[in-house]
């Protein structure tokens, strides 16, 4: 039988060191919403949406407190739009109008975000997933809870440089269009290379078309959890490192598995997957970068920071993949620069940077996320960096994304604040080199070898 | 059974356990198992129960001792056994 200790521990975890469910995620079919009529397209989406995630946060609060382990968010993802509204959407306008729908129905199901304003263009953009892309910075702009991305590359495809290039102008242009905000549009916009189909975790979540009609998918975090832990093992050997997160991820995992089972029945959705990640907010305490240092260094980005990430990446895989029956989504530890106060104290501190950031990357899910960049930088550079983000991702058989946010008005030394779980973040330096004759060639890098499995 | 996992902390003082037990025998909840500790003059108990026979809904008996808790100035809280027993065992 449990015992007080075991008790103990778990609601120590919760109380103290900010264990908790980061998302239940509702993943959507709307391909049973195409229509050719605008309007009727409208309807049927608020429709299938209102109707599937009516008691999707109900269910989530009520879990949360029948356990004592809060339920952070409770969100929706749908079937990328540039499929959805292909048949019906003539202009970005257009496009646009099914952004606000969503925006409407995750306010009426009183979820905090709506992922799946998305394009998948690995290999080539059809004129609605182009016309879907152009519209992101209007669709960004008139909605506050939707999120977009886009999914430019792939191992198997290569990655489309021409998507590429339009995203570095339309990531600039949602800058633009959400300036007064201090271009948080952007925090809402992803661009990937080997986007998951499912996903729990936004902006980048969208319910890809190898899914069922709905699913249930849960995004577990606790980095607190394991920093506490491994504040007891200073000074002991990799292998007790090693064995410490394993445990500790273990039990964080278990309990997503459980929240996730549990939501799964009560609203009669089939359960997905578990994504196994440690997920850091603002919080102090609930940091990736706070991890890095109880492993051992004095600051995220120091020499030896791409080493302890990979390990701690790897090892929270180990002991997540035994705790579940389904893994999925991004599964790795996140490295978001403004919602992560360790990060953000590694910037100011001088310990951190673009490019260890982008190294770091190599090792872990899922790419250079949420970092602030001048507001002048130029469309073609965001592209490069872009490109240098996919190729890693396309070349290592692992999803990495790019969400950058030139803030428009502001420059290296400023700081900026997108309020919540996005946090705020100091405005890093890029490279001033330019790229444009490589990303203006046009076409497609191809596809990678690896070995010659056919 | 429906396993519910009660746990009360706080400073120690005359008649916690009898009023959390008076309580749950009001509300037809059996105790199954109950350990207590006293760490640095804080009361930490927890309780296994089962509530198959009470008619109360979940959300309510946990209210409920929730209120109890701070007339008597503990926290109490109530918890389905499944997170923990998900947590602690393969």
């Amino acid at each position: 039988m449990i015992n007080i200790y075991e008790v103990n521990e778990t609601n120590k975890m919760v109380e103290q060191e900010n264990l908790d469910v980061r998302t239940i995620t509702m993943g959507i079919s709307l391909l049973d919403c195409i229509d050719a009529d605008l309007s009727a397209c409208l309807e049927k989406i608020y429709h299938k949406i209102t109707t599937s995630a009516k008691e999707l946060v109900k269910t989530g609060e009520d879990i949360a407190r029948e356990y004592g382990v809060p339920i952070v968010n409770k969100r929706i993802s749908v079937t990328p739009i540039a499929l959805v509204g292909g048949a019906a959407c003539k202009t970005t306008e257009d496009f646009a109008q099914i952004a606000q729908v969503m925006d409407r129905a995750a306010h009426e199901v009183g979820v905090n975000f709506i992922g799946g304003y998305s394009a998948t263009v690995s290999k080539g953009m059809t004129p609605a997933d182009e016309l879907l892309i152009r519209s992101i910075p209007l669709a960004l702009s008139r909605t506050e809870n939707v999120c977009s991305s886009v999914n430019v590359g792939s191992t198997r495809c290569g990655i489309n440089m021409d998507a590429v290039r339009l995203m570095g102008e339309i990531i600039k242009e949602t800058a633009e269009y959400t300036k007064e905000q201090d271009s948080l549009g952007c925090a809402k916009l992803v661009v990937f290379c080997n986007a998951p189909d499912d996903n729990p975790f936004m902006a980048g979540a969208f319910h890809g078309v190898t899914e069922a009609d709905r699913i249930i998918n849960v995004g577990v975090s606790g980095p607190g959890v394991v920093k506490t832990a491994l504040e007891k093992v200073r000074g002991e050997s990799f292998e007790v490192l090693c064995e410490t997160i394993k445990k500790t991820a273990f039990k964080v995992t278990r309990v997503g598995q459980l929240v996730a089972k549990e939501a799964s029945k009560r609203l009669g959705v089939p359960f997905g997957i578990v994504d196994l990640s440690l997920a850091p907010t603002p919080a102090i305490g609930d940091s990736v970068a706070d991890i890095l240092c109880e492993i051992g260094l004095e600051h995220a980005g120091a020499p030896g920071t791409t080493a302890a990430l990979a390990l701690l990446n790897d090892q929270v895989k180990k002991g997540g993949v035994m705790a579940s029956s389904y893994v999925g989504g991004l599964s790795g530890a996140f490295i978001p620069v403004s919602e992560d106060q360790g990060m953000i104290d590694a910037v100011m501190a001088g310990a951190l940077t673009l490019e260890k950031l982008e190294a770091m990357t190599c090792v872990c899910s899922v790419g250079l996320d949420m970092i602030a960049i001048p507001g002048d930088t130029k469309a073609a550079t965001i592209s490069g960096i872009i490109a240098d983000e996919m190729a890693i991702g396309m070349v290592n058989q692992k999803t990495t994304a790019v969400r950058l946010i030139p803030v428009i008005g502001k420059g290296v030394g400023e700081t900026v604040e997108f309020g919540g779980l996005l946090g705020y973040a100091p405005i890093m330096p890029v490279n001033p080199f330019g790229c444009e004759a490589f990303v203006n060639r046009g076409g497609r890098i191809p596809a990678p070898i690896h070995s010659f499995k056919n | 059974m429906k396993k519910t996992i009660i746990t009360v902390v706080g400073h120690d003082t005359v008649g916690i356990i009898a009023k959390v037990c008076t309580y749950l025998a009001d509300n037809n909840i059996n105790i199954l198992d109950i350990s207590q500790t006293i760490v640095q003059e804080y009361f930490n108990m927890m309780m296994i129960v089962d509530r198959s026979s009470s008619e109360k809904h979940f959300a309510t008996v946990a209210e409920e001792l929730e209120e109890l808790g701070e007339k008597i100035g503990v926290v109490i809280k109530c918890q389905r056994e499944e997170i923990f027993a998900q947590m602690h065992r393969i």
